[in-house]
């Protein structure tokens, strides 16, 4: 067996060992200091598949504007600290397409392996429905800051998991709502959503809200094909084969491209007034191919309908210099989740004594929040204070060809109070009620 | 219109489109013995290639009728340039592998397409919706049907008639039949069967991409559009029986009607009616309908 011999120590080598123990001694005192320099946020999202370039991508992009902006502290007041309470943001962008079964092992690896300190994501109702109880088990904070499905809070009941959006109930409330102010006839309506999740509650709430606002209304056809059907043929002829006044759908994405791409030339936009509750990021695309006189959503007050703020002219600009497009539904939500975020952080941080908040301690920086974001005032009001609630707005499409592209024509704008359930009550408890309490 | 005739239509519209891509996909598996997942990646492939080739007709000022061309000289660059690539450059070394194997090499080719599509083209999405109104709308009793939709019927009549014909009466295809029938009697008659496996497996790659091609100007074409078609693609040809051409065809109308059926008449049922349908085949012919229960070579 061979012996390695040690060679003889040199004055150098023979510094070595003291030289270490200065350079672990030194490493361990600053320890502490490195981790009060950055703050890690995983932001979970779809970068590939099918919701990656309506949803998951945009708002990753409105994800690295803010928070550069947040790092440089040139964001406006009370956002202007740089990154979070001094604290440099470190983000680490994960993709959120694979399903519920990966999503729920990537939450587990950002949390154990990328030890980060705060997740921000989930596009997918399916996914936040599976992500949040393992957030909640593993006692980590967790924001879930697009998904719609009202289940997350009304089904369960969570310490460190916030939703800073509202839920799919205020889409389709508003959409009734804005029907019923224009006395636009409804004597039936067509629906057509995806079949998960997502489409089924948002079916759910626009039959419901019909029902009290439309109460002779009758539903006829209720189409629900698949995630990412694509070809629309047959369901464009169920459609028209049974006209009805009014047309529902939550499609959105992909499948709402496709849709109106085969629908628009079929002449279903002429036969029915089509209402879209999430439709507003497939407006720079199509441009000149989305119809005139759909009345759509964008599930808030963003994009084309938001609130005039000199904080939505700083979010706007920055997001339009950096990717040469409007920011839409997706950055928005993205952006109040992050903004929100930061004012819980430094909340905390400040109760901490300007250290770094556990995610107890951010937990309850977070409850019951309010702050301004682009698209106005987030609320955490709902669901314990860990659901948001904000105002949304409704508009009507017209191709502007000097502007060369779709405006918003008859944008009316709803108080978050008048199209979402008070805190003591399940949506669909709230809507069969006859959405009582309701401050329009 | 009778609730029945717009069924067919729809049905009949549905079948045409599954049809094109579906038959590459046996195509590829009777010859090449291969169940290729990436076959979807090559429909992809096909929309985002035409998408750029109308787009680069209409700057040549080419009249929009020439975007037809454009689709089909897509589906054609896809197939010369992708499928020779793909098939020497890394199945031909898995030849003889387990079947297995090979459905994880290429489920691998997916993935690859998939990123590298996205690496070319970007994520955001591509327009191509002017062929779509280029033969005008049918009026059929109260349905207003798009004309395109009738050139896909035509072209799936066209692209069938061709295959068999070129499997059937040509030299070619008698050599690719051999190849089908017993790969060892055909080499040792002289074949060149590497050469079969090339030109058959383009030949697939092309018909996936003629898929895509001529679906983009009814989508926004962008990433994720692989998904979708390879799954109900896969039902039509195990419906039909793999590597069996007359089968894809049945399949695509069945899988077509199945559809048409449960979105007109039970549309609750419609996220499952095609895979009941295959189910119910499965149970009484595992094999498919129109292949040969063949004995196992030991």
């Amino acid at each position: 067996m061979a012996i390695k011999q040690r060679p003889h120590a040199s004055p150098s080598t023979a510094l070595r060992p003291g030289l270490v123990a200065v350079a672990l001694a030194a490493a361990a005192f600053c320890a502490p200091a490195t981790a009060q320099e950055s703050y890690k946020i995983g932001i979970v999202s779809f970068l590939s598949g099918q919701a990656a370039e309506s949803f998951g991508i945009p708002a990753v992009n409105g994800a690295k504007v803010l928070i550069e902006a947040f790092n440089a502290g040139t964001a406006p007041a009370p956002y202007n600290k740089v990154g979070f309470g001094g604290l440099k943001i470190e983000p680490v962008y994960v993709d959120e397409n694979g399903g519920a079964t990966q999503q729920v092992q990537e939450l587990r690896n950002l949390y154990d392996r990328e030890k980060v300190d705060a997740v921000v994501g989930y596009v997918g109702s399916g996914d936040c429905l599976a992500v949040a109880p393992v957030a909640e088990e593993m006692k980590k904070f967790l924001i879930l800051y697009d998904c719609g499905t009202p289940r997350i809070f009304e089904d369960g009941k969570y310490a460190y998991v916030f939703r800073t959006a509202a839920h799919a109930t205020m889409d389709n409330v508003a959409l009734a709502l804005y029907l019923k102010q224009r006395n636009v006839k409804a004597d039936t309506f067509n629906m057509i959503n995806q079949d998960y999740a997502w489409g089924q509650d948002s079916k759910k709430d626009f039959v419901l809200a019909m029902a009290k606002l439309y109460p002779n209304a009758k539903p006829a056809e209720d189409l629900l094909p698949k995630f990412g059907a694509g070809q629309y043929g047959t369901e464009i002829s169920a459609l028209m084969a049974k006209p009805a006044d009014v047309t529902h759908s939550s499609l959105w994405g992909g499948d709402l491209q496709a849709f109106i791409l085969q629908s628009a030339p079929r002449g279903l936009f002429k036969r029915t007034q089509v209402v879209l509750s999430a439709a507003d990021h497939v407006l720079p695309g199509l441009g000149d191919k989305m119809p005139d006189g759909a009345i759509l959503g964008a599930r808030g007050a963003y994009g084309l309908m938001a609130p005039k703020s000199a904080l939505n002219d700083w979010w706007w600009a920055i997001y339009q210099k950096a990717y040469n497009v409007y920011p839409v539904q997706a950055p928005y939500r993205m952006a109040q989740s992050l903004l929100g975020l930061k004012l819980a952080v430094e909340k905390a941080m400040a109760a901490n004594g300007g250290k770094k908040p556990t995610g107890e301690q951010l937990a309850a920086a977070l409850t019951n929040l309010e702050w301004d974001s682009p698209a106005g005032r987030i609320r955490m009001a709902n669901g314990g204070g860990h659901q948001a609630v904000q105002e949304t707005a409704i508009g009507k499409t017209r191709y502007d060809a000097a502007k060369k592209m779709v405006v918003l024509d008859d944008i009316q704008r709803f108080p978050a109070d008048c199209v979402n359930p008070p805190p003591n009550m399940k949506s669909e408890e709230w809507l069969k009620a006859g959405m009582p309490g309701a401050k329009c | 219109m009778s609730i029945a005739a717009t069924i067919l239509i729809d049905a009949l519209s549905y079948a045409s489109w599954l049809f094109i891509v579906a038959l590459g996909l046996t195509l590829v598996f009777g010859v090449l013995k291969i169940l290729n997942i990436a076959h979807g990646s090559f429909y992809a492939l096909g929309a985002y290639a035409a998408a750029s080739f109308v787009g680069w007709f209409a700057t040549m000022k080419f009249a929009p009728g020439w975007s037809l061309v454009a689709m089909l000289l897509a589906a054609v660059v896809v197939a010369a340039l992708v499928a020779p690539l793909t098939e020497r450059g890394l199945l031909r070394f898995f030849y003889g592998r387990d079947e297995v194997l090979l459905v994880l090499v290429t489920y691998a080719m997916f993935l690859i397409l998939e990123d590298a599509t996205k690496l070319i083209w970007g994520a955001n999405p591509y327009y191509v919706s002017e062929p779509y109104g280029l033969l005008g709308n049918v009026e059929i009793g109260t349905q207003v049907y798009v004309g395109y939709d009738f050139l896909l019927v035509a072209i799936a009549l066209v692209v069938g008639v061709a295959v068999w014909w070129g499997l059937n009466r040509t030299r070619r295809g008698k050599i690719v039949l051999a190849v089908i029938h017993s790969e060892e009697v055909a080499a040792s008659m002289g074949v060149d069967v590497s050469r079969v496996y090339m030109g058959a497996f383009t030949v697939g790659i092309f018909l996936a991409a003629l898929g895509g091609a001529f679906t983009a100007p009814m989508i926004s074409v962008q990433p994720g559009v692989s998904v979708g078609v390879i799954i109900v693609s896969f039902a039509v040809v195990i419906i039909g029986g793999l590597g069996s051409i007359p089968g894809a065809a049945i399949g695509a109308l069945i899988v077509g009607l199945a559809r048409s059926l449960a979105v007109h008449l039970a549309p609750v049922a419609e996220l499952f009616s095609i895979y009941i349908v295959m189910a119910l085949v499965l149970m009484v012919r595992p094999e498919g309908l129109f292949q040969q229960t063949q004995a196992r070579k030991i």
